[in-house]
Parts: structure tokens; C-alpha cells; sequence
């Protein structure tokens, strides 16, 4: 007894290893938000006026609106005069200004306990990182080897500075400010983000990356990131993020924009580890997201890969508007949920062009008390001639007292269209069970290692690095669920 | 108030008093609550997720007249009149129906007569029982149906309910459906639609289920204008089960949604769902099926399949299969395709000598048999071939073989 009460400790208390909290000084302004809290956020970047007036036209908008409550989501109130929208943690120093910057010892050190050095040296040989922690962007490794090749990757905040043409062309192409209650926020309020732009032809010769961190107590995150490739040209683009444990909700509210062009390729991973709250559903992320693509050219491709894990809430679609001719896109992905996690999220293909295809392998697996929702919109356009869609959404469910649900969506206005869709919930069957552990495998690993094997055809899409964290993840995420 | 639902209204405070006289104290009894709820809510918008693929208040908008004649129903076995039902209706009336629905509130408001089918326990009613709804008049009209059905433990019964227009005028009929199936009963259920494109239909179909009982319900929309179909199966007792299949067949500028819920309350239930739509012209077809387990639901069986074929490019489905799961002991699976006619079987018929246009239609043919063979009950699956064959062809403009059509 007493030692089964200990291996419980022990599971409990490894749960969420990233959630320490960095002590730095952080330049955080006031709670609340209006017109001048916008301007204020604009002024301390240095913005140029058209960026400003892009902020005050999104936050005037935003003003008309209220919130969503259509998910399948218990979401607390949000108070958005109670929140900080601008958190600066390198305010005792200059801020990312390239490789030159001097880094603050303590941020350095977070970073690395995050596994990410910010010494190139250090890093992972072939993956360039962009860090940001709460609204700013402490550091982006690579940079000059990047540009050898013409490719720009920095934090959008420079962007803004140094390549405003590009950034002015794109900010709000794929996801305008009016397209919902939290794209209007985002865009009133956004901070850092990052911004990559791959010239023509140019294959992008090592992972790309950004890591968001949330330090600073009482404040939202409001990334805004903004991918280019341009004809013929690929990139990987991977992204990470945890927080500390605290036992308030924060608010994470992104947009992400993709515009994929001719004959162009975008695989976009993402491993989500937020803080999800603890095993009473108390604290945690409120993960609310924005993520679009725009496969512009002709047989352009943009794939989502994305593992969840973390959050208390998780409300968001990655989608891909194919307007190109033959362009395709993919969307794969693995959402855990645990303890009183909700997760609400999906996809959304919108078939314009014509000869499109497009595939979503969704994976949901429920644990505890958590409600795992899998919603998901397949749209044919009329002018989408031959377009093709298959969709497969499974749901695993541990205990039963969560749940799982799907909801799928699809419009289909073409006749030459043809579109599939399927889904299965089930539990682990007793009989995979049974035989692992007659060949001594113990309940918990049986189940990680069904659980692994189930989730394997998404996780097989991640690169190398990013697949064997979202592994280790799914075990830790379930420990202490089965029983 | 809003403005769709005041001829509604007004009409009630003119003609409440006269519906009230020629109805029954269990009728009249819930009126006043519908009267509130319906003025209070107003037709649901598109933004309200089961009616968001239908624009209810457009249906609702022309001014109709309201039918208040009361039913006449001679000497049939098992089928009463309201007044003259042989238990206590009390119970029963307006006690399944969602009266939270605008639609089915409307028809709690103004129905006149109920028609009540009650089977006693242990008992098997021999011959298959037809509604016959005839809708037929000089003027455009609305009319509130209003039926009850209800079986004791182990009664059997099948019960057709069919819908027909006689003349070339608008119609607007909302039905309301309440079916209690008792401990160990079986119901077969179908449901024909073959009016013609003036006519909009309301169908809101409430079903409880008790302990090992068996409903089996089609419901075939082979001509119509609008339809809109609502199915709520409650599953209430252990071992029950339900399967609920459904095709339509939809060309011009036809109309057809159906939404289903099938809500597993208890364990050890089956339930199976099997929808298929054809779409023609500019035809509109919409399905929504929501399956809920609940908490403790062990064991529970599910499946739900919705096919789809569009056959040109102005038609437009929207399909919607959705789960939601709250009990991990359970096998549940759905699955749905929109798609078009297999090339190659079409290249295979016509290169021997079968012409393209009769290929199409034996393809079509087929896609629709898969859901007319589920039927038990031979001379309506008889009469279903011969019906789909003729509308297919596009020959059925009006109801076939009843004598008020000439």
C-alpha cells in the first residue's frame, strides 16, 4: 500500500515538468484594454502608422462583438479587462536584436531547461529556433546562414521593421480581422510572433522553429506568426509551447497565417504541452486559436501535423483554403485529453480549385474527466471540379467517466466531388490488455504502449526530434489515468 | 414579437376560443404553455444547430388558411379519436414532444384532433395499419396533425403513414408524432411523403422506448417541396433497440433535411442508422445525425451511415453524422460519403447496348434498394420498387392508384 501511495507521488508530481516559473524583471503594463492599451502596445514596438491604424480598426470591430459559445466547451468567463496584454521579460535588456544581443543568464537558462539552447552551438544541428517568451521575442538562432540563402526568419516584430512591403501584403490575407471574435482580439493586441519568408526555389535546409513560453502572472499571449513560401520553395516548420503551473486560467489567443504558393510545400507541426490545469481542473491555458493556410498556387501543399497534449481548453481548427488548382493539403492529428481538459478541435478544408485533395487523420483520446471533441468542416465549393476528401476520426476513451464526440460538417455543392468520412469510438479492448500482460507487461505500459501504437500514423508525420517528445508526452499526459 | 410568428398568433386570440370547443380538455390543457413558448422563442434561425439547414420562418411566412376540422375515424381497430381514446391519454399527450421547439409548440397550439393508436399488452395487431393523410383544397392551407401512438409491453404493431396532395395548391402540414413503446414491443414505422412541390412538410417524430423493445422506422421522401423531418429516439429501457433508416429521392428545387437524435440513456441498447439521398437539378438535401451516449450507457451499439449521390452540379448536400460519447464500453462508428454515379459501371451497362440514361437509373435504382430491402414487410417493399422505379423516371407528378386523384 504504502508503496503504491508513493508511485502515485511520484506520477503526480512529474506530471507537468515544465511548469516552473522564470524570475526575471518583466516589463508587464497595466490590466485592461482599450484604444489606448492599444496604441501603447503599438508605441512600444515602434510600429509604423499603417499597423496601427490595422490594430484600431481590428479592436473597434472586436468591440461589436461577443464572445462564441458554440463549442462543446465549459469555458469559464473571461474577464479581458483583467488581463495584461503586453509582458516584456527582456525589458532589462535590449530585446532579440539579432545574434549580437546580450541574453539575460535567467532566460538563458529557462530555455535550456525547456530542452531549447539558444546557443547555436548548442542546438539541435538542423533546427533554427525562434523564442519567445509572453510578448516578446528573446532570441532567433541561424539568422545569417538562413539569409545566406535568402531566407528571412525573425520575429514579426522585426519583420515589421526591416521587411514592412512583405509583412504589409500578407498580415491579414489568410485570416482577416473581421473572421472572428478572437482573430479581432488577436489582431488588435497581437505581440511576437514569427515571421519566415522562403524566396523561389529555395528549399529551406533546416527545420524552422518557435518556441512560446508563458512567464509573467495575469497575462495573455497573442502570437502572431506569418509563413510565406513562395513558388516552388519548402519549408518545415515546427512549434512548441508550455507554461507554468498556476492556478489561474491564461489566455492564449494566436492567429497563424500560411500562404503557400505555386508548386510550394508548408509542413507545419505543432506540439502543444500548455499547462493544462491541475488534476481538480483548476488553472491552465485557454487555448484559443486561430491557424489558416492558403494554398494560393497551383499544386501547392501544406500539411498540419499537431499533437495536444496540454491546455485546459483547447478551441481551434487548423485549416487550408485550396484555391489553387491540384493543391492538397493534410491535417493530422493526436489530441489528449486528461483529468478536466476540454478539447474542441478539428480541421477545416475548403475545396475552391479544381483537382484538390485533401486527407484528415484525426486521433482523440480521453482520459478522467476530460470531453474530447473532434469538429471538423469539409466544404466543396461549386467551382471545385473533381475535388476529393477523405476524413477518419477515432476516438480511444480511458475511464468512463469522460467522453468523446465528433462532429462533422461537410457542404458539398459539386456533383464530380467525392467526399468520405468515418469514425469509430471504442475503448481499449480487454483482450490487447489480456495478452500484454500475460507476457509481463504491467497495465500502465500496456496502455501507453497501445495508446503510442494507436496514435503512430501521426505521430510518424512529425520530425525525428519532435516525434520522440510527443511520444515521451503521450505517456506522461495518461499516467495515472487507467483503472 | 417578432413579425413571422404573428399571424400565428393572432390568429390563435381570433380562433383559440372555436379550436378550444371543438378539442378535449387533455388538448386544451397545454395550450396556453405552447401559446407562451412559441411567442417567445419565434421560428428558430439558421443560428439554432438543429434547424440550421432549414429557413423554418420562409416556410412558415405565407398566409395559409389553418385547418380546423376535426378527424373522423370509423370503426377502425386500435385507431381513436382523442375524446374516445379507451385509457387515460393524460399521461401520454404532449409528454414526449420537445416543447421547447417553436415548431412542435405551434402544433400543440392549434390541433384540433389527435389520432390515438393504442395496442394493449400482449396483443399483435394482424394487419398493417395506414394513415392516409390527403391533403386536398380549394385554397392554400396549414394543417396540424397530431398523432399518438401507443403500445403496451409485448404489443406488435406496423403502421404506415402516408402522405398525399390532391390539388395543385400550396400546402403546409406539422405533424407531431408521439410513440411510446412499451416493455418488449415492436413497432414498424413507415413514413411515405408523395406530394408535389407546393408542399412543405413539418414532421417531428418523439419516441420512447422501453425495456427490450424493437422500432424499426423508413421514412421515403420520394416527392415533395420542402421537408423537413425531425426524429428524437429516447432509449429508456435496457436491451432495447432501434433502427432508423431513411432515403430520398429529391430533383427540381426540392428541399429535403432530416435530422435525427438518437439518445442512449441506459445500457446493453443497439441502435442503427442508414440514410441515403439523391440529388437531381437543384435539389437540396441535408442530413444531421446525432448520436448521444450517456454517462453509465455501457455496451451500447451503434452505427450510423448516410450516402449520398449528387448527380449534377446545382445540387447541394450538407451531411452531418455526429457522436457524442460519454461511456468508454462502447462500439460506436458513423460514416458518410457524397460522391456520383462509379463510371465504370455506367461504361459497363452501355457497352451492353443499355442506354446511358437507363444505366443512370438503374444505378440509381440500386443505391436506393439497399435501404427498401430493410423493409419486413413485403407489399410495401413491393409497392416502394414499383413507386421509386416510376419517380425516378419522373412520372410520378401525382399520388398513384387513390381514388380522389382522377
Amino acid at each position: 500500500m504504502e508503496e503504491k501511495n508513493e508511485f502515485v507521488r511520484e506520477v503526480a508530481e512529474k506530471k507537468y515538468q515544465y511548469g516552473f516559473t522564470t524570475d526575471v524583471q518583466t516589463e508587464v503594463i497595466d490590466k485592461g484594454l482599450s484604444e489606448d492599451v492599444v496604441r501603447l502596445i503599438s508605441q512600444k514596438k515602434g510600429e509604423p502608422d499603417w499597423l496601427l491604424e490595422f490594430r484600431l480598426k481590428a479592436f473597434r470591430y472586436w468591440q461589436t462583438l461577443e464572445a462564441p459559445t458554440w463549442g462543446h466547451l465549459k469555458m469559464p468567463e473571461i474577464d479581458y479587462q483583467d488581463i495584461s496584454y503586453y509582458a516584456n521579460p527582456t525589458a532589462g535588456n535590449s530585446g532579440n536584436s539579432g545574434n549580437s544581443g546580450e541574453i539575460d543568464p535567467e532566460l538563458m537558462k529557462t530555455f535550456d531547461k525547456l530542452g531549447i539552447p539558444l546557443e547555436e552551438r548548442l542546438a539541435l544541428s538542423g533546427t533554427a529556433v525562434d523564442a519567445v517568451m509572453d510578448s516578446v521575442s528573446v532570441k532567433t538562432t541561424f539568422r545569417e546562414k538562413l539569409k545566406e540563402k535568402g531566407i528571412i526568419f525573425c520575429s514579426i516584430s522585426e519583420a515589421v521593421k526591416e521587411h514592412p512591403e512583405l509583412v504589409r501584403e500578407y498580415l491579414g490575407s489568410v485570416v482577416p480581422y473581421r473572421d472572428n471574435f478572437f482573430a479581432a482580439l488577436n489582431s488588435a493586441v497581437f505581440s511576437d510572433g514569427s515571421f519566415v519568408y522562403i524566396p523561389k526555389g529555395v528549399r529551406c535546409p533546416m527545420e524552422l522553429s518557435t518556441y512560446f513560453r508563458i512567464n509573467a502572472r495575469g497575462t495573455g499571449q497573442f502570437e502572431r506568426t506569418l509563413i510565406v513560401c513562395d513558388d516552388d520553395a519548402y519549408v518545415s516548420y515546427l512549434e512548441g509551447c508550455t507554461a507554468p503551473m498556476r492556478d489561474e486560467n491564461q489566455l492564449h489567443a494566436a492567429i497563424v497565417e500560411i500562404v503557400v504558393k505555386e508548386n510550394a510545400e508548408v509542413k507545419y507541426s505543432t506540439v502543444q504541452n500548455w499547462y493544462p490545469g491541475d488534476a481538480e481542473g483548476k488553472g491552465g491555458v485557454l487555448n484559443l486559436v486561430t491557424k489558416r493556410g492558403h494554398l494560393r498556387g497551383r499544386n501547392s501543399r501544406l500539411s498540419w501535423t499537431q499533437v495536444e497534449t496540454g491546455s485546459a481548453i483547447t478551441w481551434k481548427y487548423p485549416s487550408c483554403v485550396l484555391s489553387g488548382e491540384g493543391s492538397q493539403a493534410e491535417f493530422y492529428s493526436v489530441a489528449v485529453t486528461n483529468n478536466y481538459q476540454q478539447a474542441d478541435t478539428g480541421t477545416k478544408m475548403i475545396h475552391i480549385g479544381k483537382n484538390t485533395k485533401s486527407t484528415i487523420i484525426s486521433k482523440g483520446i480521453s482520459a478522467g474527466k476530460s470531453q474530447n471533441a473532434y469538429r471538423g468542416l469539409v466544404k466543396v465549393a461549386k467551382t471545385a471540379d473533381n475535388a476529393r476528401n477523405y476524413s477518419s476520426c477515432d476516438s480511444l476513451l480511458l475511464g468512463s467517466k469522460c467522453g468523446a464526440h465528433t462532429f462533422p460538417y461537410m457542404d458539398v455543392h459539386n456533383n464530380t466531388a467525392v467526399v468520405e468520412h468515418e469514425a469509430t469510438t471504442s475503448k481499449i479492448s480487454e483482450d490487447q490488455l489480456f495478452y500484454c500482460n500475460q507476457r509481463g507487461i504491467n497495465t500502465e505500459e500496456a496502455v501507453s504502449l497501445i495508446v503510442n501504437g494507436y496514435a503512430k500514423e501521426v505521430i510518424n508525420k512529425l520530425p525525428m526530434e519532435f516525434a520522440v517528445e510527443a511520444q515521451k508526452l503521450l505517456g506522461v499526459s495518461l499516467e495515472g489515468s487507467v483503472g | 414579437m417578432a413579425e413571422d410568428t404573428r399571424q400565428y398568433t393572432d390568429f390563435y386570440a381570433q380562433a383559440g376560443k372555436l379550436i378550444c370547443e371543438r378539442s378535449c380538455e387533455v388538448m386544451n390543457a397545454p395550450r396556453a404553455e405552447a401559446l407562451q413558448t412559441f411567442s417567445a422563442l419565434g421560428f428558430p434561425t439558421k443560428k439554432v444547430e438543429r434547424y440550421k439547414y432549414t429557413d423554418v420562418a420562409e416556410d412558415f411566412a405565407p398566409n395559409y388558411g389553418i385547418a380546423l376540422t376535426p378527424l373522423e375515424v370509423k370503426n377502425l381497430p386500435y385507431c381513436h379519436r382523442i375524446s374516445e381514446a379507451p385509457v387515460d391519454i393524460t399521461p401520454y399527450y404532449n409528454k414526449l414532444a420537445d416543447r421547447q421547439d417553436a415548431v412542435v409548440a405551434l402544433n400543440t397550439m392549434l390541433s384540433v384532433d389527435a389520432l390515438v393508436i393504442y395496442v394493449p399488452r400482449n396483443t399483435k395487431v394482424e394487419h398493417p395499419i395506414q394513415i392516409s393523410n390527403v391533403l386536398n383544397g380549394e385554397q392554400d392551407t396549414m394543417v396540424n396533425r397530431r398523432i399518438l401512438i401507443i403500445l403496451e409491453q409485448c404489443a406488435e404493431a406496423d403502421i404506415v403513414i402516408t402522405d398525399k396532395a390532391v390539388d395543385q395548391m400550396h400546402f403546409l402540414s406539422n405533424q407531431v408524432v408521439e410513440v411510446f413503446a412499451g416493455d418488449g414491443s415492436h413497432l414498424n414505422l413507415y413514413e411515405v411523403e408523395e406530394t408535389h412541390l407546393l408542399c412543405t412538410r413539418y414532421s417531428s417524430v418523439f419516441v420512447q422506448q422501453g425495456r427490450d423493445s424493437h422500432v424499426h422506422h423508413t421514412s421515403f421522401t420520394l416527392f415533395n417541396g420542402h421537408t423537413r423531418n425531425r426524429m428524437d429516439i429516447c432509449l429508456k429501457g435496457e436491451g432495447s433497440e432501434v433502427i432508423l433508416n431513411g432515403c430520398v429521392i429529391a430533383d427540381k428545387t426540392q428541399h429535403v433535411d432530416n435530422n435525427t437524435l438518437i439518445d442512449h440513456q441506459v445500457g446493453s441498447c443497439q441502435s442503427s442508422e442508414l440514410y441515403k439521398y439523391v440529388l437531381d437539378d437543384s435539389s437540396v438535401g441535408a442530413f444531421a445525425g446525432r448520436i448521444l451516449v450517456r454517462e453509465g450507457a455501457q455496451k451500447t451499439i451503434s452505427n450510423e451511415t448516410n450516402a449520398n449521390l449528387c448527380a449534377t452540379s446545382s445540387a447541394r448536400m450538407y451531411t452531418q453524422p455526429m457522436l457524442e460519447i460519454y461511456a468508454d464500453d462502447v462500439k460506436c462508428s458513423h460514416g458518410s460519403t457524397v460522391g456520383q454515379m462509379n463510371d465504370e459501371a455506367l461504361f459497363y451497362m452501355r457497352q451492353r447496348g443499355i442506354p446511358e440514361k437507363e444505366a443512370r437509373l438503374l444505378l440509381k435504382s440500386a443505391f436506393i434498394t439497399e435501404v427498401i430491402e430493410t423493409i419486413p414487410f413485403e407489399a410495401l417493399r413491393d409497392r416502394l420498387h414499383y413507386l421509386v422505379d416510376k419517380r425516378l423516371r419522373g412520372e410520378l407528378s401525382k399520388c398513384e392508384g387513390c381514388k380522389l386523384c382522377k
